[in-house]
């Protein structure tokens, strides 16, 4: 049972033409299993966050009751992509699993709302917002290390705290860059062999082998967009992560919560006045 | 590509005897089960080797799937009736005319003989890429190869194309639609009764499938209730060869009338697109209307609206018109009018 499915095509050619469906129920289990095993290391296994002392009395005296996270352009923009991200999820993968309804009308439209609102992220994120916030740094991957070795129970320095995101979270969105823009790319090329309002169809744009690849490509980063998005909301609903949502929703967090987890330094927060900088709302 | 060898893949044969083994059979084999009727579409498929169930089950001997019987509303027809049988009873040919028409038309006599009315409304597309054993989207591949700019698509539809567009072949299914019959259908859950309409889907829907029926299911019989018995019907099937072809499209309808007035309408065509259609803004717009020439332009220009042609088809459009017309105004009129 291989992963992808095989056929003959007219020239006799032995050509990809999708995924194997049953990778849509692997992806499900995996995100599934990842939840269970996570949920049970936090839960047993997981000892307290350990971080170096940073801040002092001053530093904190100097902060907002309420940090500024998300600009509402940024919250509007995650909120689109999580809604078309579900309705493309949904419409790709409840047909396969039986569920009839005329899927392909709401897939591209919603695989068009997802095209425009990361084409505006990747322009906001590149030139009003601190692009780098989101990309790994050497100080992550030393923080990583000195963590892991510390639950190797070796002895090891104290992490720093986190920047404005966690490693985790820039790992998570590097999966999402590559996972998104397979779906991105490959839907956009896709979209030429059905009908909609913004070219004609036109089936020979590939070969048959280009396309089959094309369609594999979309439907393996589409399978893996079921694990990353339950990966995603299950994080999304953890009672430590909440303050996190909540950010995400109405824009800013404590100044407690912001002080145990994140570093002033790596994440430097200025009071919002007219004229201020944008650094204040730096990330996205 | 297809290559007609004669020898048929190697599957289970089972001929159960009555609606219970069968369904017990479809139940325990699932996905892997053929359903064969009368045959005559699913033998192309296994002789073409292009179809390959490990399990196949024939309703031949299946006799409370045979004849047409009065029910308190209506007749009820068997799925395994054959067309024969159907053209020639009775009351079908003295109350539900539209249908006795309709299935003497489809292919030949020695065809009637042996397809069934279930096997007639439930066969598959006809499209040559897709009979050919092309992996187009009908057959679970990404590619229309019918609706491309040197594909042969005369026979192919101009509505509703949705990726695939092939069309439904069937001539009796626009003759039921327009009586308002109910399909009734055995599932493991249970007794289902769809209207005739609801049972075929297009491709938007089920790219792969061309009726609702699912591993399991079992088309039993179809009741035509008696609203219709005995109104003005009108059936029209256009095709190359008069003696024995698939439609290239074809008309039914189902009229009363107070005097000149249409007081109430049903109609369907087949063969326009991948399922049967019921023209409901065709009904509403003439319901009332006084029955003529004019009334039938009007009906005519409706129907088609939205009707987007392929390379080879567009002949289909006017064709269409035209059918619907003279269903409403008669061909006399319709000839006069043109």
């Amino acid at each position: 049972m291989g992963i992808i499915e095989w056929a003959t095509s007219p020239l006799g050619q032995n050509v990809p033409i999708h995924i194997a469906w049953f990778l849509i129920w692997v992806a499900l289990i995996a995100g599934m299993l990842f939840l269970v095993v996570h949920a049970i290391y936090i839960r047993y296994f997981a000892k307290e966050k350990e971080f170096v002392a940073d801040s002092s009395p001053k530093v904190a005296s100097q902060l907002p009751a309420r940090i500024p996270r998300h600009s509402l352009a940024a919250r509007l923009f995650h909120w689109i992509m999580a809604a078309s991200m579900l309705v493309l999820l949904f419409t790709a993968f409840l047909p396969k699993v039986g569920v009839r309804f005329d899927w392909v009308t709401y897939h591209w439209i919603a695989g068009t709302v997802l095209t425009i609102s990361i084409i505006f992220h990747i322009i906001h994120a590149s030139f009003y917002l601190d692009f780098w916030s989101i990309w790994p740094d050497r100080a992550d991957l030393e923080d990583a290390w000195k963590r892991f070795q510390r639950f190797m129970g070796r002895s090891s320095a104290l992490p720093r705290k986190f920047a404005k995101y966690p490693l985790e979270n820039k790992l998570y969105h590097g999966a999402i860059i590559v996972t998104g823009m397979s779906v991105i790319l490959t839907g956009v090329f896709m979209m030429s062999r059905v009908r909609t309002i913004f070219f004609p169809r036109n089936p020979y744009l590939f070969s048959d082998m280009t396309w089959g690849l094309m369609y594999v490509l979309h439907g393996l980063a589409g399978v893996g967009l079921i694990t990353l998005v339950i990966v995603h909301v299950y994080f999304a609903i953890r009672p430590e992560k909440l303050p996190i949502t909540a950010s995400m929703m109405v824009g800013t967090m404590s100044r407690e919560f912001y002080l145990k987890e994140h570093d002033p330094e790596r994440w430097v927060v200025v009071e919002a006045s007219p004229g201020t900088p944008r650094r204040m709302a730096d990330g996205d | 590509m297809a290559v007609i060898r004669d020898i048929m893949p190697a599957f289970q044969l089972y001929q159960p005897t009555s609606i219970a083994d069968a369904q017990t059979l479809l139940q325990q084999h699932g996905g892997d089960a053929w359903v064969m009727a009368g045959g005559l579409d699913s033998f192309d498929w296994l002789k073409d080797r292009i179809k390959k169930p490990k399990a196949l089950v024939d309703l031949s001997g299946i006799e409370e799937l045979k004849g047409v019987r009065t029910i308190a509303d209506g007749i009820e027809i068997g799925a395994m009736t054959t067309l024969t049988e159907v053209v020639h009873h009775p009351v079908v040919k003295e109350q539900y005319g539209l249908l006795a028409q309709a299935a003497e038309l489809v292919a030949s006599p020695q065809i009637r003989n042996q397809g069934t009315l279930g096997g007639n409304v439930s066969q598959d597309a006809r499209c040559w890429y897709y009979r050919a054993g092309w992996p187009c989207y009908r057959a679970g591949g990404n590619i229309c190869y019918a609706d491309t700019p040197v594909g042969r698509n005369r026979e192919h539809a101009i509505l509703h194309a949705e990726r695939c567009v092939a069309v439904n072949p069937s001539d009796s299914a626009p003759a039921l639609i327009a009586l308002d019959a109910r399909f009734v259908i055995r599932t493991p859950k249970g007794e289902r009764v769809v209207d005739a309409e609801d049972y075929f889907l297009g491709p938007d829907i089920d790219i792969t499938h061309m009726n609702i029926l699912e591993p399991g299911h079992l088309l039993t019989a179809i009741r035509i209730p008696s609203a219709w018995a005995g109104a003005q019907f009108y059936f029209e099937k256009v095709r190359d060869r008069n003696v024995w072809d698939f439609p290239l499209l074809n008309v039914a309808s189902a009229m009363r009338l107070s005097g000149d007035t249409i007081q109430n309408i049903r109609i369907a065509v087949n063969g326009a697109a991948a399922r049967p259609l019921r023209l409901k803004a065709v009904e509403d717009s003439v319901r009332g209307k006084q029955r003529s020439a004019a009334t039938g332009e009007i009906a005519g220009k409706l129907a088609v609206q939205g009707a987007v042609p392929l390379q080879f088809n567009a002949y289909k459009i006017p064709l269409m018109r035209n059918l619907v017309k003279r269903s409403i105004s008669g061909v006399q009129e319709a000839a006069w009018a043109s």
